[in-house]
């Protein structure tokens, strides 16, 4: 077959699967619904109870699930790509503490007022994941013209450390609900409710996925060796910058969306890997669309398991995925 | 050589007994660290023996001018001990703290939030650990009284279902906390009248999704908030947004503020009447 081909069943097959996944999940819920009276026009909105939980409830929510799966998923192909290191996740380069850091700021110091009717948590979030991406972009590129994979993954991981303990400083900080709901918001949550925040982050989510969309090739290039890359015409310096940027960019709208919600940027690349082979052309946009079969279906998990209580999301994702990720790992030994 | 040995032994034991003895009595020096509990003791009148308070106490204004000693998960062990109380009391679940008093020979009094029942039921045991055994009981009297005239009042209405809700972000319907069917907020609700949405989650408190909200279709919503400022900041009209419920449709959604909605001590009765009044308007009217 030629890569062609592939390139194109891939896209059918993983889409095809995401899009049923997508269908399914806003049918199940705590609630049972009826669904001629979700779309039985001659009921006015306001007072067809079935519509709302569809509509509001539901549909936003599933929608939000899927952002934030692809998101995650796309950004840790291209990330594992990037650092050369199948070990790297959205969450290796210090983004989401840097979001989490935001967020627990918003939540502490009582941003409770909105800004222009937003709500200040996201806002925040997203904040503190740009902080963090100049950060550590800037270590980066600060001792050569390029950007240092070697000081990109040591900056990372310093500096989630250190907002981890400026994390901790702030709920040391805060009192005992909030501490709470800070603690909450680490686990993830994607019961957005309306369609306000999704529209909020499309725009940075799809600046990225525009980038990805020229990256494969050049990153199937890049993981054999920079110089081996650079004698194929690859501009190794801008595609580094262009992934490291993107793939932040989309985890710093996902986190801001839906929380850290972990293990989809690690499980989800692999387990493609493991069915379309190394080719990025295949691996990054299957992930994309496996990430977010991947989360809807955990989040439906974690809505109807324990109905009416809800299990954490980033706690389902865990679940699921630390077991399965140690799996992986004795397997390919 | 042996007798002064004995003879010392008996001294230290007297006196170990002496201050047992008026420990158990009227503890002259009472730190408290729960909110709740430094109410009581300035309601009963023990206020002036209290040397220390909690960093979350805000009322009686008089306890702010007390030294701060810590919080629930953080209690100052250095300072409550340098402050040589004769009564701590600790919460049910900071066994830390409890162990280090018994070890310093400091007498506690544990105490843990629970039902309605339980708060005029500690503020009788409280006092009379305290020694302010006939103030405590006029209190607990009085608290029982006003709300057994809530009671009264609101007995045979129809009880709205209603959603309690204590928490949520500010301008979403995201992060929603409402009372279960256990604790103090669910039996207020009871006492004023109203019937819980969640009556059949047996738990303190649950977070209610936007689904759940709509699902449950409570007649009224009660968002409570812990002080002023943060309960302001929660835009009421979020819920618009799932206009089905009917407390949306029929704008019966309250925002009760103060930080006394959220602490069960002496002011509950107030509390439970301002629920009482929300939801059952007619059966304040004068």
């Amino acid at each position: 077959m030629t890569i062609g081909r592939r390139i194109a069943v891939t896209w059918l097959l993983f889409g095809a699967g995401a899009v049923v996944v997508c269908l399914v999940a806003p049918l199940v819920g705590s609630t049972s619904i009826n669904l001629w009276r979700v779309f039985d026009s001659s009921i006015p909105f306001p007072d067809n109870t079935d519509a709302q939980i569809f509509f509001v409830a539901r549909l936003p929510r599933v929608l939000a699930g899927a952002l934030v799966g692809s998101s995650l998923a796309a950004s840790g192909v291209v990330l594992q790509a990037l650092l050369r290191n199948p070990l790297a996740t959205p969450f290796t380069l210090g983004v989401s503490a840097g979001a989490a850091l935001g967020a627990m700021l918003a939540i502490t110091f009582n941003l409770s007022s909105g800004i222009a009717g937003f709500s200040a948590v996201p806002i925040a979030s997203f904040a503190g994941s740009l902080g963090a991406m100049a950060i550590v972009y800037g270590l980066a590129r600060a001792r050569r013209s390029g950007l240092s994979t070697n000081v990109l993954l040591l900056a990372g991981v310093t500096l989630n450390s250190f907002f981890s303990a400026l994390i901790l400083f702030v709920q040391f900080l805060s009192d005992f609900t909030q501490t709470f709901r800070t603690v909450r918001w680490l686990m993830g949550d994607l019961d957005v409710s309306s369609y306000a925040p999704l529209i909020a982050a499309l725009p940075p989510i799809g600046l990225s996925f525009a980038a990805f969309a020229v990256l494969p090739r050049r990153m199937n290039l890049l993981s054999i060796s920079d110089e081996s890359a650079a004698s194929r015409g690859v501009d190794v310096h801008r595609t580094q910058r262009l992934a490291f940027l993107s793939a932040s960019l989309a985890t710093g709208a996902a986190v801001s969306l839906g929380g850290p919600v972990g293990f989809i940027g690690i499980v989800v690349p692999h387990l493609v890997r493991l069915m379309v082979g190394a080719d990025h052309r295949l691996v990054l946009p299957a992930s994309a669309f496996g990430g977010a079969a991947f989360l809807v279906a955990c989040d439906s998990i974690s809505r109807t398991a324990l109905a009416p209580l809800e299990i954490p999301v980033g706690v389902v994702t865990a679940i699921i995925g630390g077991p399965f990720f140690l799996w992986l790992l004795i397997r390919h030994r | 050589m042996a007798a002064h040995t004995t003879s010392l032994i008996a001294v230290a034991l007297l006196s170990l007994y002496a201050v047992s003895v008026t420990a158990q009595t009227r503890p002259q020096r009472i730190i408290s660290i729960i909110p709740s509990v430094t109410e009581m003791l300035f309601a009963m009148g023990a206020g002036p023996r209290v040397v220390g308070v909690g960093n979350f106490d805000r009322y009686p204004p008089e306890a702010l001018t007390r030294a701060k000693v810590g919080g629930l998960i953080d209690p100052d062990i250095e300072r409550i001990i340098s402050l040589k109380p004769d009564l701590v009391i600790v919460y049910g679940t900071q066994s830390d703290l409890r162990a280090q008093m018994e070890r310093a020979g400091i007498p506690i009094f544990p105490y843990q939030h629970s039902g309605l029942a339980d708060i005029t039921q500690t503020i009788r045991e409280l006092g009379t650990r305290v020694g302010r055994h006939r103030e405590s009981t006029a209190l607990a009297a009085r608290i029982e009284a006003d709300i057994a005239d809530v009671r009264t009042r609101v007995s045979g209405r129809p009880r709205p279902r209603t959603l309690i809700v204590f928490g949520r972000d500010a301008e979403t319907l995201r992060g929603i906390y409402a009372s279960g069917a256990v604790g103090f907020l669910h039996d207020m609700l009871e006492a004023a009248g109203g019937a819980n949405v969640f009556d059949d989650v047996k738990r303190q408190s649950i977070q209610t999704t936007s689904e759940l909200a709509i699902a449950r279709a409570p007649d009224v919503i009660i968002e409570i908030g812990a002080g002023t400022a943060s309960a302001s900041g929660r835009n009421l009209r979020a819920w618009d947004a799932i206009v089905a419920v009917p407390a949306v449709r029929n704008k019966r959604i309250y925002l009760l503020a103060g930080d006394g909605m959220m602490n069960p001590g002496p002011r509950i009765s107030e509390s439970v009447r301002r629920v009482a009044e929300v939801l059952h308007p007619d059966a304040f009217r004068k």
